[in-house]
């Protein structure tokens, strides 16, 4: 590919906290803009530390991590980790209501500058079903689906580069997960000179139908997928 | 026997209280608490302890002991607090002991001698009659403080890990991911002694200040010196909890702005 990559993994390892053996190894990828790639491996494999190593969420023992060319560290770490967002399995919300959730991340340093657009979320809810009643809903009362919605929205609200998506149809009915299949493939096709993802699911044939290539994650290391 | 004059106690007057003992005893007995045999025992180390730490402050208060006695004391009184202070706490993390250590001595340290060189000012800072219970009183709130702080912050973190690396995934500082666990741990430290100064007098009679009027001061002397006491405790109780929780978050956040969860252990 004749781009710079946007992300770029030089043989990160992570070392097990109490022993000598290795989580991660050697682990080294390009995402390059416009490129929608898929983590495949079975459960256990290590597709999430895979992701949460990229963002630098855990300590590396090994190797560094670059962003548009430039190795990422320390107070770097946050605008880094703006721009290319990792979506928990698991969502997680400290606030109230939805909306609150959404315009929480704006009061980062590294989000300075910028605001909540309740224009933008309200659109971007709308491919997914939802109108402006799911803004005012408590966090507390969504169900695990309505919660992966929430989060998915709040992290594209914040108008990242890259998007690293760890099983974010697990908890979805059928037709919210198309609503997400295609709102993901449609966001790097609007901008594919900028925008690339990351995509970890266990529905293997959607993978396929989302992604231009494969990464198949063993026991902590990276080789060519299946596609 | 004149009003001012002090009644001192002899061994008969002990021996009159301790038998009080006995209704407990009788209580325990009846409604089968099976509880008699801890009622001796604590009434024997009540006993005991208070005994030998008597002998321990005469010895102390001897006049003229050196100085480094007395800071030799106070540095054994003050590792104690922050022994007992991480002891209490449901967590443990790789430096916790240290953290402790550190709150403790830092902020009941400066507080004292705020005490004695600004306050107090006693003829010679290390006159044990001030500098001991002073000390004493200090310690004894802040090792509260910082336990409820250093214990909070472990469950925060620990339950809301999630919240937390969500936050951070975001683009949060390690400051604005911890903030909320910080902020509720320093609060934890320090509501009690704000709820004990709401209520003092009214609904209790701080033990000093009692002790200084049966000892025959003046009550309003004595109830200024409560005053002072209950700001000194108060001080000393925040900041050993803000010192603890902030030495801690530094242990488990990273330069990198990592959450370390697994630094962090619950115990048993």
């Amino acid at each position: 590919m004749s781009t710079d990559p946007l992300l770029e993994a030089r043989a990160i390892g992570r070392r097990h906290p109490d022993g000598r053996r290795w989580l991660l190894e050697d682990v080294s990828l390009e995402v390059h803009p416009g490129e929608r790639i898929a983590l495949v491996g079975p459960s256990g494999s290590g597709k999430t530390l895979v992701m949460r190593a990229l963002v630098l969420l855990d300590p590396l023992d090994s190797g560094e991590v670059r962003w548009r060319g430039r190795a990422v560290r320390r107070d770097s770490i946050p605008p880094f980790r703006r721009q290319a967002i990792y979506v928990h399995q698991r969502p997680a919300f400290a606030q109230d209501t939805v909306a609150a959730a959404l315009a929480s991340p704006f009061a980062f340093r590294a989000h300075r500058g910028r605001r909540f657009d309740r224009d933008r979320v309200l659109d971007e809810l709308g491919r997914f079903g939802r109108d402006g009643s799911f803004l005012d809903k408590r966090v507390r009362d969504l169900s695990g689906g309505e919660m992966q919605v929430a989060a998915l929205v709040r992290a594209i609200q914040l108008e990242p580069a890259m998007l690293l998506l760890d099983e974010p149809t697990a908890a979805l009915d059928a037709r919210t997960a198309a609503a997400v299949e295609a709102r993901i493939t449609g966001w790097v096709d609007e901008a594919p000179d900028r925008r690339a993802f990351l995509w970890v699911g266990h529905d293997q044939a959607q993978a396929r139908r989302m992604t231009g290539r494969s990464l198949a994650v063993d026991a902590g290391r990276l080789a060519d997928g299946p596609w | 026997m004149q009003d001012n004059e002090l009644i001192l106690l002899g061994p008969w007057e002990l021996v009159l209280a301790a038998a009080l003992i006995l209704i407990n005893g009788a209580i325990s007995l009846l409604l089968r608490l099976d509880l008699e045999r801890r009622l001796l025992v604590a009434s024997i180390r009540t006993v005991v302890q208070l005994l030998l730490i008597g002998l321990v402050l005469e010895w102390i208060f001897f006049p003229g002991r050196p100085w480094y006695v007395i800071t030799a004391l106070m540095l054994a009184m003050t590792l104690i607090a922050a022994g007992s202070a991480v002891r209490r706490t449901g967590y443990r993390y790789r430096g916790i002991w240290t953290d402790g250590i550190v709150a403790m001595a830092s902020s009941s340290w400066l507080i004292v001698a705020v005490a004695l060189f600004g306050i107090v000012r006693p003829d010679k800072w290390y006159m044990p009659q001030y500098a001991i219970p002073l000390l004493g009183m200090i310690l004894g709130t802040t090792l509260n403080g910082i336990s409820l702080g250093l214990d909070r912050l472990g469950e925060e973190l620990d339950t809301k890990r999630d919240r937390v690396e969500t936050l951070l995934a975001l683009g949060a500082t390690r400051w604005e991911a911890a903030h909320q666990a910080i902020q509720r741990a320093v609060r934890t430290g320090m509501i009690p002694l704000i709820n004990r100064m709401m209520i003092v007098g009214l609904v209790n009679l701080p033990g000093m200040m009692t002790g200084q009027i049966l000892g025959g001061v003046d009550p309003l002397q004595a109830v200024m010196y409560q005053i002072v006491i209950m700001f000194l405790v108060a001080s000393g109780a925040s900041l050993g909890a803000c010192s603890a929780v902030l030495a801690s978050y530094l242990r488990l956040f990273s330069k990198d702005h990592q959450f370390l969860a697994e630094r962090l252990v619950k115990r048993g």
